[in-house]
């Protein structure tokens, strides 16, 4: 029955990253792409980005039903990223939509804009820090020594800022994908050379995200290399890359978002099998994995009927949802 | 300010701001979806603009809530991390049910918002009717979660940690019932009075307007209905709480001596020192029966509690009375409205009747802050009554209430936005739809 759970969360988890972090990333694309991206970019989102952060929403629901004790480690330890996290959704959402509806346009716009970009780059990368610390293993759970030794130093280093910065151009990548299929003519083309930019910066911030970690003795490439799913994940998408640079030049929306969706699969999978069954390491006591905080059997069993109905239902709504605006496109 | 404190502050001010935006999540759809068929019924520009009208706003608000909501799913651990560890598997079930709900509620949201012209008449209103349903689910298991913590079931709580979870037992709780039902009316009562003040307030400027005195008289059907049905849902929790939470009831009522028969206080102000209420009005035996519908019942009072388990009696009973004395006005002016409906049709277009109208525009949303301030401050001590204290759940980071100063300047510049948008969209209504400079 877990399985089943660990299953739907990383679903939700990859959704998420996919559909949530294009949403981030329009924010992002929105910094280098004009007055006339900001209308194509705000027109994309307007009818779908409320449903595609609920991914987060849900993926918060099963952690803390079914994996209490990681969600309780977490928000306790890396309270001061998480809360940065928050200020950064607020902002954004509430920026964007004042924008979107106000009557007209007028010198505030100007704010909201900017408020918009900036949060739509600090949350992916403080969302980044917090994997990065739970990844990085230096959260102590004794409850002994400084602030800054508790509560800064697991997130605040060289290897969580890393990570923040993949995170960050990743949603900017799939962004700017996911936009090419939403612009035409001159507009279409500067979004192909925007996800051009964006692979090559983020597969480079990959490479430094592993650097990062040897220099923080956190051997990914150690573990990289024992894992062979980890290894097949990356050569396919490595291999997508060609492909994606035949449809760069053949532009076609719903090849070019089937293959980045296809890649960010992979290249979660990857970095997944990297670590399960550990969600959180900690510096001095064992892992926090998905089975040794598990929720009693009754609790996953009920979560498991509510996923199975919500997931029922939303399936066919999302569909729906897509199906009535992305039509045109 | 220490830590506690800070921590109980931070998510009061994030449940007080974004309770406002869930009850107008809850009740708008409803209103929208009620105008656009009687558009497709009726065929009458007027109510085709209102529902567009509304959803511009309701756009907005629904926004912020949604990002506010994701806001408090976070602040729970945050906050109050050793909470979370025992509640999390035992309430986690509302709250998947919640997220399910929510999901729906955004989706169908998304559609009925930009599908104007993509949809069938039928498809379109449904999709509003979908987000109405939809949103007062979520708002039923939220609320059923927030019951537990009153009324905690489901568990056995042996050595400091939940053991025997059974999440069916704990989601229906005893308090899930009342709670609910009161929190959907209490939605209803102050989203319809607000949009009825407000457009009573537009009319009272634009006296010909067919738009906004539509928009009056349709709100204001709502929240009659549900202001005269209030006072049974009241009914019922008072009896639950008698039963379930009689520290809460003494609390609520300033009772600090055991009575029998209890005399029901109108006003008045609770003194801890003293131990008596001031300066109320005593009616004989009155909440004996409220309590337990018997009018020479005994009713706990706070001596049957030591007195580091009371509640702040002050703030309790100062907030019960507040919310009991709106809800009082509001059934009355419901009434008045179905009476002059029925019979005495010319007193709705009176000056007096739509200034008294737009007067009361905040009252509902006041009521509803002062009802969850009893339900929570009430309920202190405890985080989950009788079980766990709040003391002992809160977060163990030093500094919290840098958070909370940086929160309560985020929420205040978002509400000073809002208001400023909401102005900007009502000045411009007259322009952007026909029936609103069409006149009677």
């Amino acid at each position: 029955m877990i399985f089943v759970i660990i299953f739907i969360l990383s679903v939700s988890f990859l959704l998420y990253t996919l559909l949530g972090g294009a949403d981030f990333g329009a924010g992002i694309i929105e910094s280098f792409s004009g007055k006339k991206g900001e209308k194509v970019i705000s027109k994309a989102m307007a009818p779908v980005w409320e449903a595609n952060h609920v991914w987060l929403i849900l993926a918060i629901v099963i952690i803390f039903t079914g994996f209490p004790v990681v969600y309780a480690t977490l928000s306790l330890y890396l309270h001061i990223p998480l809360m940065i996290v928050l200020f950064g959704i607020i902002m954004r959402g509430s920026a964007f939509v004042f924008r979107y509806y106000d009557v007209s346009e007028n010198r505030m716009h100007k704010y909201f804009s900017f408020f918009f970009k900036t949060s739509s780059f600090i949350t992916p990368f403080f969302l980044g820090i917090t994997l990065g610390a739970m990844m990085l293993g230096e959260i102590t759970t004794i409850n002994a020594g400084t602030f800054f030794g508790r509560f800064v130093h697991p997130w605040f280093n060289l290897f969580c800022a890393t990570l923040g910065l993949f995170v960050t151009s990743l949603f900017a990548y799939v962004a700017a994908i996911f936009l090419v299929g939403e612009a035409e003519g001159g507009e279409q083309k500067k979004y192909i050379r925007l996800s051009k930019i964006f692979l090559f910066i983020t597969f480079g911030v990959g490479g430094i995200v592993f650097l990062a970690g040897e220099m923080q003795s956190q051997h990914l490439f150690e573990g990289f290399f024992r894992s062979g799913l980890s290894i097949t994940s990356f050569c396919i998408v490595v291999l997508i890359i060609p492909a994606l640079f035949y449809y760069f030049n053949h532009p076609h929306s719903f090849y070019l978002r089937g293959l980045i969706a296809l890649q960010v699969t992979f290249i979660l999978l990857g970095w997944f099998a990297l670590h399960y069954p550990v969600v959180v390491y900690l510096k001095d006591s064992e892992p926090l994995t998905f089975f040794n905080t598990a929720a009693p059997a009754a609790t996953i069993d009920q979560l498991l009927i509510a996923l199975f109905v919500g997931l029922l239902l939303i399936g066919p709504a999302f569909f729906f949802l897509f199906r009535v605006f992305k039509k045109s496109s | 300010m220490n830590d506690l404190i800070a921590a109980r502050s931070q998510m009061a001010l994030s449940l007080g701001f974004h309770i406002v935006f869930a009850c107008i999540g809850m009740t708008m759809p409803i209103l929208m979806a009620y105008s656009e068929w009687k558009w497709i019924r009726t065929g009458k520009q007027v109510y085709i603009d209102l529902a567009k009208a509304w959803s511009q706003g309701v756009a907005i608000f629904f926004a912020v809530g949604a990002v506010s909501g994701t806001v408090l799913a976070f602040e729970l651990g945050i906050l109050f991390p050793e909470f979370m560890k025992h509640a999390g598997p035992i309430i986690g079930m509302p709250f998947s049910w919640e997220g399910t709900a929510f999901f729906v509620e955004a989706i169908a949201l998304g559609i009925f918002l930009y599908g104007w012209n993509k949809l069938s008449k039928w498809m379109h209103w449904l999709s509003g009717v979908v987000v109405g349903i939809a949103g007062i689910l979520s708002g039923i298991f939220v609320v059923s979660a927030n019951a537990w913590m009153n009324c905690p079931a489901g568990f056995k709580w042996e050595n400091g940690e939940a053991i025997d979870i059974d999440p069916v037992a704990a989601m229906f709780n005893t308090a899930w019932f009342q709670q609910a039902l009161h929190m959907v009316l209490a939605a209803f009562i102050a989203t319809a009075f607000a949009v009825a003040g407000v457009h009573a307030f537009l009319l009272l400027k634009n006296r010909k307007s067919l738009f906004h005195k539509t928009a009056v008289e349709m709100a204001l059907i709502f929240g009659a209905i549900a202001a005269l049905l209030q006072p049974l849902s009241g009914d019922i929790s008072a009896k639950n709480v008698a039963k379930y939470q009689p520290a809460k009831l003494a609390a609520i009522e300033g009772l600090y001596k055991t009575e029998q028969p209890a005399d029901f206080i109108i006003g008045g102000i609770p003194n801890d020192e003293k131990e008596t209420v001031e300066f109320g009005l005593h009616i004989p035996g009155v909440l004996s029966y409220l309590a337990y519908g018997d009018f020479n019942a005994e009713v706990q009072g706070l001596d049957k509690f030591p007195k580091d388990e009371w509640p702040l009696v002050i703030v309790t009973n100062i907030s019960f009375q507040i919310m009991i004395g709106i809800g009082m006005v509001l059934a009355c002016t419901g009434l008045l409205f179905l009476l002059f409906k029925w019979r005495w049709r010319k007193v709705l277009d009176k000056n007096g009747w739509l200034r008294f109208i737009a007067f009361l525009t905040p009252l509902g949303f006041i009521a509803v802050e002062a009802g969850w301030i009893v339900t929570e401050v009430g309920r202190q001590p405890w985080i989950i009554y009788g079980v766990l204290k709040t003391k002992d759940a809160v977060s163990t980071m030093p500094g919290i209430q840098y958070s909370f100063y940086a929160i309560t300047v985020m929420y205040v510049l978002l509400t000073a936005i809002i208001i400023w948008l909401l102005q900007r969209q009502i000045a411009e209504v007259d322009k952007n739809y026909p029936s609103a400079a069409t006149h009677i």
